[in-house]
């Protein structure tokens, strides 16, 4: 079975064998009575915390997790026959939180459709493998990334797992190089992270949707994504490119170079805002790298910016005329609406370059094309109309001031008999 | 030619039989028009009811394609602007008159009150150019929100608001005004009605009455000029007076090209009930002053609202305009009356200071 099965094995007797709390349990008064009475901070500060968290929100105690029995006033309140534990190894964490968390039936009542799976996961986790395993203790178990007593929901905005603060909880001991050293990892994996595209859209656009380190890495289940499947996990988000990706040359070549798919362009955390600038064979793009313009993926590389260039082009021109004639005050507003067809297309043939062949960026590029002409040619037209109308008008204008004339002569003359 | 000149003869004396076209014809020869160094004011008011006609037609033409819903109003005018032949054409006119016409309507009003031709027996003619008055920055007012664009929601929203402020009965104007407690689609339902049928009903009256009282009593002259005691001169009304009057009209036309032009009417984006107002709604360049008037009341007077003193204030103000005639005693027995040419001369000042600011502060909120 191994000391996986064995410790699984161990985990789930634990499990069956702990007294799991019939319901929520009326507060710890007198654990937070004498913790916040002792004068000291090691004592008083968990009682403090406690108070806040969703825990005694939703009337669970110290006992619940600590054992021992509240409604004893003094010392006997610890008493290990009556289960007290005192503070949990590191390596009993995950079993003090799954005797509920594992629970479906008990969490149901709290919360019913919060997962029951986090030890599962976790114990699949390179933090799980490395304690179970090999008895690493200094690895994360549940209370180092939600804290030990002031957990609160990861939807709360002061939660040490809310999107905002992943990163930084997950930071706290990845980006230590102290602590990192007896792992041989880097440790840049924050600083990255905060330049990232995803960064800027949780932190700058609020999008809390998008990827911060569990989104990628899984939470309670943390491992680094396997070279030949880290394009499952970005395409988790971008569905198209890497459905495109999967089935174009590069998937099974950058397997057998051992280089990670998305990630080999696109870096890993410090994922920026892709541009066309990072196509082709010319300055910053990421092809020339592997190829030049004397081989064959060198020559589809360029062609394929082409492509991009040439749609691009052609959106702007048309786009800058329908604004010309809009502040001209011609009503090109439906024109303009159609001519999104063209931006939608761009999008597109960026998305189809993950196939890495010029047909699948030519097919959506030449409907954006076809669009972005017909709007070029609804600019001149709505141009060409505001030189008739101003031409038109003017000849009125004349028309009307030697009408204007004619009359100032005629008045002369009557005046003149008169 | 002699064939073509017994038939207009014959159709003369045709319609002569019937509606006695000699009698007209004789009037119209007699009538006369002073001429002096203040003569040019008196083609503001004919460039406004030609102004008011142009309005008219090219109304007509917009109601063909307009549709008065909250759903479809914006759409029918863009479809207008965009592929109705000349839409863009009759709106930006209709636009343009608009404005020319209050601006004219404006200035009339203010050489009549300079030139004390509002004093016996012309009264009621002031008084139903006041009346005209009311009515068109009312058609200006109604007709502003018609487009269903996101400037006219709000600034109908704002100024829907202010009515709201009227003592005692404001509540009840806002509701009757907006068709309900919000500016809604039945908001616009409802302005419509009121621009191309209330409104057109009240002008035909009082325009009919304007017109006959200034055949009836003739051009006024300043009293100024009355008191010289040299001979006056006149102008034949019928040609002489009617082609310069022309001249002024197709002046009035030219300028509409030009602006229509140069300066089309805008539609910008539709309105949206549920969106936030946009930074710096102001109301159409007439009301200018009277909102920036408002602004600048502190929140409290003695007490009670700034808004509601500054709305009281305009509802004296506009009391007063209506019984200038009356009140004006001076002018009236023939005496100067300078405390009414410098209260002339303060309210434009006023008008024209107030909206000044109103175009150029900084916009803050």
């Amino acid at each position: 079975m191994g000391r996986v099965g064995a410790l699984v094995c161990l985990g789930l007797v634990v499990l069956a064998t702990w007294p799991v709390p019939a319901a929520a349990q009326p507060p710890a008064e007198s654990c937070v009575a004498c913790h916040l009475e002792v004068g000291d901070d090691r004592l008083a500060t968990p009682a403090k915390e406690f108070g806040n968290s969703v825990h005694a929100a939703k009337g669970f105690g110290c006992v619940s997790c600590h054992g021992g029995d509240a409604n004893e006033a003094g010392m006997e309140a610890m008493d290990p026959a009556k289960g007290y534990i005192g503070k949990p190894d590191r390596e009993q964490i995950s079993q003090v939180c799954s005797r509920c968390h594992s629970d479906a039936r008990f969490m149901k009542r709290y919360n019913p459709a919060m997962r029951v799976d986090q030890l599962t996961e976790y114990i699949t986790s390179v933090h799980g493998r490395r304690l179970m395993e090999l008895g690493d203790d200094k690895v994360a178990t549940c209370a180092d990334c939600h804290t030990a007593h002031a957990i609160k929901p990861p939807s709360d905005p002061r939660s040490s797992v809310h999107p905002l603060r992943v990163a930084d909880t997950c930071g706290s001991c990845h980006a230590d190089a102290k602590r990192m050293e007896a792992y041989n990892i880097p440790t840049d994996q924050l600083q990255e992270y905060k330049q990232s595209v995803h960064w800027k859209m949780v932190s700058v656009k609020g999008d809390l949707s998008a990827p911060t380190c569990n989104d990628c890495h899984g939470n309670h289940g943390a491992t680094p994504p396997g070279i030949s499947w880290v394009g499952n996990v970005c395409g988790q988000c971008h569905v198209v490119q890497a459905e495109l990706f999967t089935k174009s040359a590069h998937a099974k070549i950058f397997v057998d170079l051992g280089t990670p798919g998305c990630a080999t362009c696109h870096e890993n955390h410090a994922v920026t805002r892709a541009s066309d600038d990072m196509l082709g064979l010319g300055e910053g793009a990421v092809c020339a790298g592997c190829h030049a313009l004397d081989d064959k993926g060198g020559e589809i590389a360029a062609g394929l910016r082409e492509r991009i260039d040439l749609l691009r082009g052609e959106y702007d021109k048309a786009h800058a005329i329908l604004l010309k004639a809009e502040r001209a005050g011609m009503e090109v507003s439906q024109a303009e609406f159609e001519l999104s067809g063209a931006k939608d297309a761009l999008v597109k043939a960026q998305a189809a370059v993950h196939a890495f062949t010029v047909e699948a960026v030519k097919k959506e590029a030449d409907a954006g094309l076809a669009i972005a002409a017909k709007g070029y040619e609804r600019g001149v037209q709505a141009l060409e109309d505001l030189q008739f109308r101003r031409k038109g008008l003017a000849v009125s204008v004349v028309i009307i001031l030697a009408l204007i004339g004619g009359l100032v002569v005629k008045i002369r003359q009557l005046e003149r008999k008169t | 030619m002699g064939t073509l000149e017994q038939h207009y003869k014959k159709l003369w004396n045709w319609l002569d039989e019937r509606v006695g076209l000699a009698e007209v014809e004789k009037l119209a020869r007699k009538k006369e028009v002073p001429v002096h160094r203040h003569s040019v004011w008196y083609y503001l008011g004919g460039m406004t009811l030609f102004l008011f006609m142009i309005q008219v037609a090219t109304g007509i033409l917009l109601i063909f394609y307009y549709r008065p819903s909250a759903e479809e109003a914006f759409e029918s005018v863009k479809f207008l602007m965009a592929e109705v032949e000349f839409g863009w054409l009759i709106r930006s006119i209709h636009s343009w008159a608009a404005n020319l016409m209050i601006f004219t309507l404006f200035i009339h009003l203010f050489s009549v009150w300079l030139l004390k031709a509002y004093r016996p027996p012309r009264e009621i003619t002031w008084l139903s150019g006041i009346g005209l008055m009311g009515i068109t920055m009312a058609f200006g007012f109604t007709g502003y929100l018609l487009p269903w664009n996101e400037l006219a929601f709000f600034a109908t929203q704002v100024g829907t608001e202010i009515t709201g402020a009227v003592p005692v009965i404001g509540s009840f104007l806002l509701r009757v005004s907006r068709g309900g407690e919000e500016v809604t689609g039945a908001t616009l339902t409802r302005f419509y009605g009121i621009h191309v049928a209330v409104l057109p009903l009240l002008t035909t009256f009082l325009l009919g009455l304007h017109v006959y009282l200034v055949q009836k009593h003739g051009m006024s002259m300043p009293p100024a000029i009355e008191r010289q005691a040299n001979p006056k001169r006149v102008m034949p009304f019928v040609p002489n007076f009617m082609l310069r009057d022309v001249v002024g009209w197709l002046t009035a036309l030219a300028m509409l090209a030009a602006l229509a032009a140069y300066f089309p009417a805008e539609l910008g984006q539709k309105a949206d009930l549920f969106a936030p107002a946009p930074i710096g709604i102001k109301p159409e360049w007439y009301f200018m002053f009277m909102f920036k008037t408002l602004k600048y009341l502190p929140a409290h007077i003695l007490g009670i609202e700034g808004e509601v003193i500054g709305i009281l204030g305009f509802g004296v103000g506009g009391l007063f305009l209506l019984l200038v005639p009356f009140l004006d005693r001076r002018t009236a027995r023939g005496e100067q009356s300078h405390l009414f040419t410098w209260l002339a001369i303060a309210t434009i000042v006023f008008m024209i200071v107030l909206t000044y600011l109103g175009y150029t502060e900084v916009v803050t909120q």
